[in-house]
């Protein structure tokens, strides 16, 4: 690991300032990814400002009646809390599905959402990867590839993002606060992250020393009905192969409204918008829903090893609203 | 050689040292306290075969806190022909990964970092790692010698012949892959030279055996060497020979005199520096007549090796073993490749190839109609069918029957893809396994005694989580038919008596063998030279392991049948394993509790090893790509259902006074078959690469 | 301007940082004197010679570094210990009250939990904390079951992990155990659960 020095901000405008005098510089949430990445020096920060005590840890409704959570709770803290198991499960649901305790007893809502791809080539500062070294190609397309992005790829590079929350969160529409040297703004959740083009260096769109304050959930009754189906090689603490977080609403057996997002499959959460147009309206059918997943998997590029990733996301995308819908099998 | 009789053994003792391992106050090599340490952090090379024409240190050198930088420019000469080991005598790289440097500074942060600021160019050669392509190029060839002492290739009538004659054929080719040990503790060591000589603590399966090494290597007696390795945290094959990591550690405190260097692998350099099992392709015929009697056996296994050293995993060892057949034949071959060096792993030859066999003979009982347990029992041998011996004791059936009377397997239809619950597929599958009763030369124990009856026997053997030390301790106690309270087993420093390395499952063997010697001689001497009664001085005696008499007269194996129950999602291919159940025969049990563990553990890595494990190569760089534990699955606490390990009684008064037959390897051997057998029986699929992945048993349509 | 964690620039004249920190580590005070990049776990065994965490991968990826900070199981190995100047820390050592054995540990001990012990420290560690945040009504995936087609009220009470072993395997699986003793692990677990 390189040398760093270490500041702790007390408030969110002095974090902002301490990041715009030093583009080296990074915000350390609970670390767990950014200490990870330093010490395999693919993370090279001059300066680590501590920015745990400076957003909220508070999770609070919000007068049009959605929920606010603060950019500094804790993994653990929000699928424990009360409210988002009772109003958005799929929220609870995705948070556990990812790591262990005691990682999300460390990792922040914030940093959750900033964490970046588990590619192995990105991670190897001895490989080739545009992500970490732009211009130096991408080892992965012609390399091992098999947990990597089927849709939105480019080529440049195949990574996925790998957050769980940020699937229900994206199926959620949730919104991102931020505030930077340029003020604050609130950014849709689906618009947060970026599929890679030519310049897979920016997994998102935050310019350098924007900092997330809080990430809200909108009133979305339905979700009280969601489910959160993660498929990967281990049972546990293992990253997704294709997830898919998914919320129905349902009126006299019409698909009024339906919310899907896939993880594992994209270098962002994948929202699962043409699929979820075709459902409205109809019946929430097996058939329809193949061919409405179908539809949203007809752009799918799959590499060498991961084509599996087709249908395996239609499958799990068509069982998990199905079983949302309580069809039985 | 007279039988022990037990009083101690046999019971199921908590081990020892239990207390200190759940407080973590069991000190492991790296942890020992030593004053003002400095720590070494490696530099390895970015190619996979080269040259190297610049090392720059300058970088490295000037940071505050590095004491030295250790290059191949500045290394000593070693005396040692071991091409694994040989590092920095030259700037010539053998693989990727490979050690080409090393910094030693004050601290670890401050090495790790400096070691990243050394900047080595390369020429570059092109390189071959691919065992594939050496294979479809003809550029194979015979190993000079496998790693255990049986025969390689091996004929037996005419296997092609009978083969094409049978009424019943089974031709088809297993691969598995390459699977790195990762012991949770990496490998690590202590080093520090002073005038009087080099004291190491390393965590090692053999203590003796990184004592002459080293002393070879640095061209010291034995006597200047102290190794001391009181607590192993796992190893599984990979801490048995000496790898480079541990040249690489007394090297750099050869540069730091009288300062004690602390060297810990990285997790990523354990996927290049410690051995690992290498992949093979396994092709094996099976002929039978029309009751499934076995007419013929062909087992063929390609694998690879490093260009610096060969080693040949026995893959095929344990079919002549198994079954009768009056036709057999086993070949192996090898690929000299640019990687790292393997080495052995968990019932190196067994595991893999017990795969292939077992899966081959659930192939053939599906093709011949019969209950695979009973195609099994069927083929039993009465003597072994290579050399004729008789067994010294074989209970295979017996095994076989018991499993399956536990799992409830009367009851199995064996239609495959036939029941279904909740969306998952259900089946089930057995396999056999074995693993040779072995033991290995080396060993001498000291016993004291004193006039209050107190025993201290002194022997630098390790317990790298076995229960070797709980174990042995009951041993001598009923060798020395004394009480338990009344001795005391030291292990684990190369002061004591010289011990054979831990593995192939014959610890208990040869140390337990030669301490029953030692009680033999000890009570002799007491009552030749001392009328029986302990001498004021007490009474001292040194005794090396004996020879088996029996080993010329008897094969000795341990046997074993595994049965597994798996689940696999209809839609998704998700893969579960409720339930495993192991029944051995193992001869004596020495410590049941232990035992259990040990093979529950095996049965468990062997879950692993059908669902999880994999290093992958990518050929362009030459490197295992997923080098950490979030990439390299292995099984988590989540992948592990019900596991139940029972065994059958067995007096074998031959393998040895216990009448012990190993058992820390045979849970493996045949776990991943059985589980590739219950998801053939669960869908209809049959998975002959492994791991066993939801990919293969997706429904694509 | 985007983040770019990987470019790279000249770093002269930035020296190494050492910043000193208290941190409470088994019910005992320490001053140290840290790199900005020890991480807590390489303070504990490289800085105070406590051993009883493990570091089997420096990634978060075994678990065998966990330990109590501040009340939560963590993984120290990728808490750098600057950011947590202050803070109290429990290991598998501190677990042991006056010299005797926490409860789980004599559990782990009687159920053989544990070959080669390296990973043991903290998967005792773990097990004590889960039994708190079960006690809690912290969930886990498997507390949720599947949908059913209703959206009924959580029950956010405590989870009862005696009855139920698969709670235990989920909520442990952020501890390796490479000798693979989670079969023992379970009964060891669930016999402390019920008292």
């Amino acid at each position: 690991m390189r040398p760093f020095r270490y500041e702790r901000a007390t408030d969110p405008a002095g974090a902002v300032a301490l990041l715009a005098r030093s583009p080296q510089a990074a915000y350390l949430g609970g670390g767990t990814n950014l200490v990870d990445l330093m010490k395999l020096d693919v993370a090279r920060p001059d300066l680590l400002v501590d920015v745990r005590g400076v957003t909220s840890r508070a999770i609070e409704e919000l007068p049009d009646g959605g929920v606010r959570i603060g950019a500094g709770v804790s993994n653990s803290d929000l699928a424990a809390d009360p409210l988002i198991r009772r109003r958005y499960p799929v929220v609870a649901q995705a948070v556990l599905a990812g790591a262990s305790t005691q990682l999300r007893n460390l990792a922040t809502v914030g940093g959750n959402l900033l964490q970046r791809t588990r590619c192995v080539y990105f991670q190897d500062v001895s490989t080739a990867c545009n992500k970490r070294e732009p211009g130096s190609g991408c080892s992965a397309i012609e390399g091992h590839n098999r947990d990597l992005a089927i849709l939105g790829t480019s080529p440049d590079c195949i990574a996925t993002h790998p957050s769980d929350l940020a699937v229900a969160l994206a199926a959620m529409d949730a919104t991102v606060q931020t505030v930077g040297p340029d003020g604050s703004r609130a950014i849709p959740l689906t618009e947060l992250h970026r599929l890679p083009g030519s310049e897979p260096q920016h997994d998102n769109v935050l310019t350098h020393g924007e900092l997330i304050t809080a990430v809200d959930l909108p009133p979305l009754p339905f979700a009280a009905r969601s489910y959160y189906r993660k498929i990967r090689d281990r049972a546990s603490y293992a990253f997704a192969l294709v997830s898919v977080a998914a919320a129905i609403d349902l009126a006299d057996g019409q698909v009024r409204d339906v919310r899907i997002a896939l993880g594992g499959v994209a270098h962002k959460p994948w929202r699962a918008t043409r699929a979820e147009d075709l459902l409205r309206g109809g019946p929430a059918t097996e058939e329809r829903l193949r061919r409405a997943a179908e539809a949203e998997l007809a752009d799918a590029q799959p590499q060498s090893d991961n084509a599996f990733k087709i249908p395996l996301a239609r499958n799990a995308i068509v069982r998990t609203v199905l079983d949302l819908t309580g069809t039985a099998r | 050689m007279s039988a022990v009789a037990p009083r101690a053994m046999g019971q199921p003792l908590s081990r020892f040292e239990g207390e200190d391992k759940v407080r973590g106050l069991a000190t492991y090599a790296f942890e020992h306290p030593v004053p003002h340490p400095a720590y070494l952090s490696a530099v390895r090379s970015t190619v996979a075969t080269g040259e190297i024409i610049g090392i720059d240190c300058s970088q490295a050198s000037a940071q505050p806190g590095v004491l030295a930088v250790l290059t191949h420019l500045n290394a000593p000469r070693l005396g040692i022909d071991d091409g694994e080991l040989r590092i920095l005598q030259s700037g010539d790289v053998a693989f990727r990964g490979q050690f080409v440097g090393g910094v030693i500074a004050e601290s670890s942060e401050i090495a790790r970092h400096a070691a990243a600021l050394v900047r080595v160019d390369y020429r570059e050669r092109p390189h071959d790692v691919d065992l594939e392509s050496s294979r479809e190029r003809g550029q194979l060839r015979v190993p000079q010698q496998t790693m255990a002492l049986f025969p390689m290739d091996t004929d037996k009538g005419d296997v092609d012949s009978a083969l094409a004659a049978a009424a019943v054929q089974v031709d088809s080719t297993y691969r598995t892959p390459w699977y790195n040990h990762n012991p949770l503790e990496p490998h690590t060591t202590i080093a520090c030279w002073t005038s009087a000589g080099l004291t190491l603590h390393v965590s090692t399966q053999h203590p003796q055996g990184v004592q002459t090494t080293v002393a070879t290597a640095f061209r010291l007696e034995p006597d200047q060497i102290r190794v001391f390795s009181p607590h192993v945290g796992g190893a599984f094959g990979s801490k048995g020979p000496r790898h480079s990591d541990l040249i690489l550690a007394v090297m750099a405190a050869q540069l730091v005199p009288d300062r004690p260097v602390r060297f810990a692998l990285t997790r990523h350099q354990m996927f290049s520096q410690t051995g690992y099992r290498s992949p093979t392709m396994q092709r094996v015929r099976l002929g039978a007549d029309a009751d499934g009697r076995l007419t013929a056996v062909a087992h063929e296994s390609i694998e690879q090796t490093s260009r610096l050293k060969e080693f040949a995993e026995h893959a095929t060892r344990a079919t002549p073993t198994m079954y009768a057949t009056p036709h057999l034949q086993v070949r192996q071959q090898l690929a000299a490749l640019d990687l790292p060096t393997p080495a052995i792993m968990r019932a190196p030859g067994e595991c893999v190839g017990m795969f292939a066999l077992e899966s081959a003979m659930d192939e053939l009982a599906v093709a011949g109609g019969l209950d695979p347990v009973e195609l099994r029992i069927r083929n039993e041998p009465d003597t072994h069918p290579l050399d004729g011996l008789p067994f010294s004791s074989r209970s295979l059936p017996a095994c076989l029957r018991e499993g399956a009377r536990r799992f409830g397997w009367e009851s199995r239809d064996p239609t495959p893809r036939a029941r279904r619950h909740d969306g998952w597929l259900v089946g089930t599958g057995v396999a056999a396994a074995t693993y040779p009763t072995l033991r290995l030369p080396g060993s001498k124990v000291t016993i004291r005694v004193t006039p209050d009856g107190r025993h201290t026997v002194l022997m630098a053997a390790v317990d790298i989580g076995t229960g070797t030390r709980t174990a042995l301790t009951q041993v001598a106690a009923d060798a020395l038919r004394v009480d338990l309270a009344q001795v005391e087993l030291r292990l684990g420093d190369t002061a004591y008596p010289p011990a054979a390395p831990e593995g192939g499952s014959a610890g208990i063997t040869s140390w337990g063998a030669t301490i029953c010697a030692g009680a033999d001689e000890l009570r002799r001497r007491l009552a030749a030279d001392h009328g029986g009664t302990v001498p004021a001085e007490g009474l001292e005696v040194t005794v090396d392991m004996p020879e088996n008499p029996h080993l010329k007269q008897y094969a000795m194996h341990a046997f074993g049948a595994q049965f597994a129950e798996v689940r696999v999602h209809d839609e998704t291919g998700e893969i579960r394993v409720p339930r495993q159940l192991g029944v051995y025969a193992v001869g004596r049990v020495v410590n049941p509790k232990t035992a259990h563990s040990q093979l529950i553990g095996g049965m468990t890595m062997g879950l692993s090893m059908a669902l999880h494990e994999a290093s992958i190569l990518d050929p362009r760089y030459g490197h295992v790509v997923n080098h950490d534990l979030a990439t390299y699955h292995v099984s988590s606490n989540a992948d592990v259902g019900t596991v139940d390990a029972y065994w059958v009684e067995e007096d074998d008064p031959y393998v040895n006074p216990m009448g012990t037959k190993g058992l820390g390897e045979i849970g493996i051997v045949g776990a991943a078959a059985a589980i590739a057998n219950a998801v053939h029986h669960a869908t209809g699929v049959r998975i002959r690469e492994l791991p066993i992945t939801l990919d293969k048993l997706l429904p694509h349509e | 301007m985007p983040i770019t964690w990987s470019a790279t620039h000249d770093r002269q004249g930035l020296d190494i940082m050492d910043t000193e920190i208290t941190l409470r580590v088994d019910g005992a005070d320490h001053r140290l004197t840290v790199d900005t990049r020890t991480t807590l776990l390489d303070a504990l065994r490289e800085r105070l010679g406590n051993t009883s965490p493990k570091k089997g991968c420096d990634h978060g990826q075994c678990g065998a570094c966990t330990v109590l900070l501040d009340g939560r199981r963590a993984n120290s190995c990728l808490a750098l210990a600057v950011a947590h100047d202050g803070a109290e820390i429990v290991t598998a050592a501190g677990l042991a009250t006056d010299g005797e054995l926490h409860p789980m540990q004599r559990s782990f001990i009687e159920h053989d939990a544990f070959q080669c012990g390296y990973c043991t420290p903290g998967q005792i560690v773990s097990a004590v904390a889960m039994l708190e945040e079960a006690a809690t009504g912290w969930p886990s995936t498997v507390t949720f079951s599947p949908p059913d087609g209703t959206a009924g009220e959580p029950d956010t009470g405590p989870v009862d992990l005696a009855t139920n072993p698969d709670e235990i395997r989920e909520r442990m699986s952020g501890n390796l155990c490479r000798c693979a003793a989670y079969a023992n692990m379970i009964p060891a677990i669930q016999e402390v659960a019920r008292s």
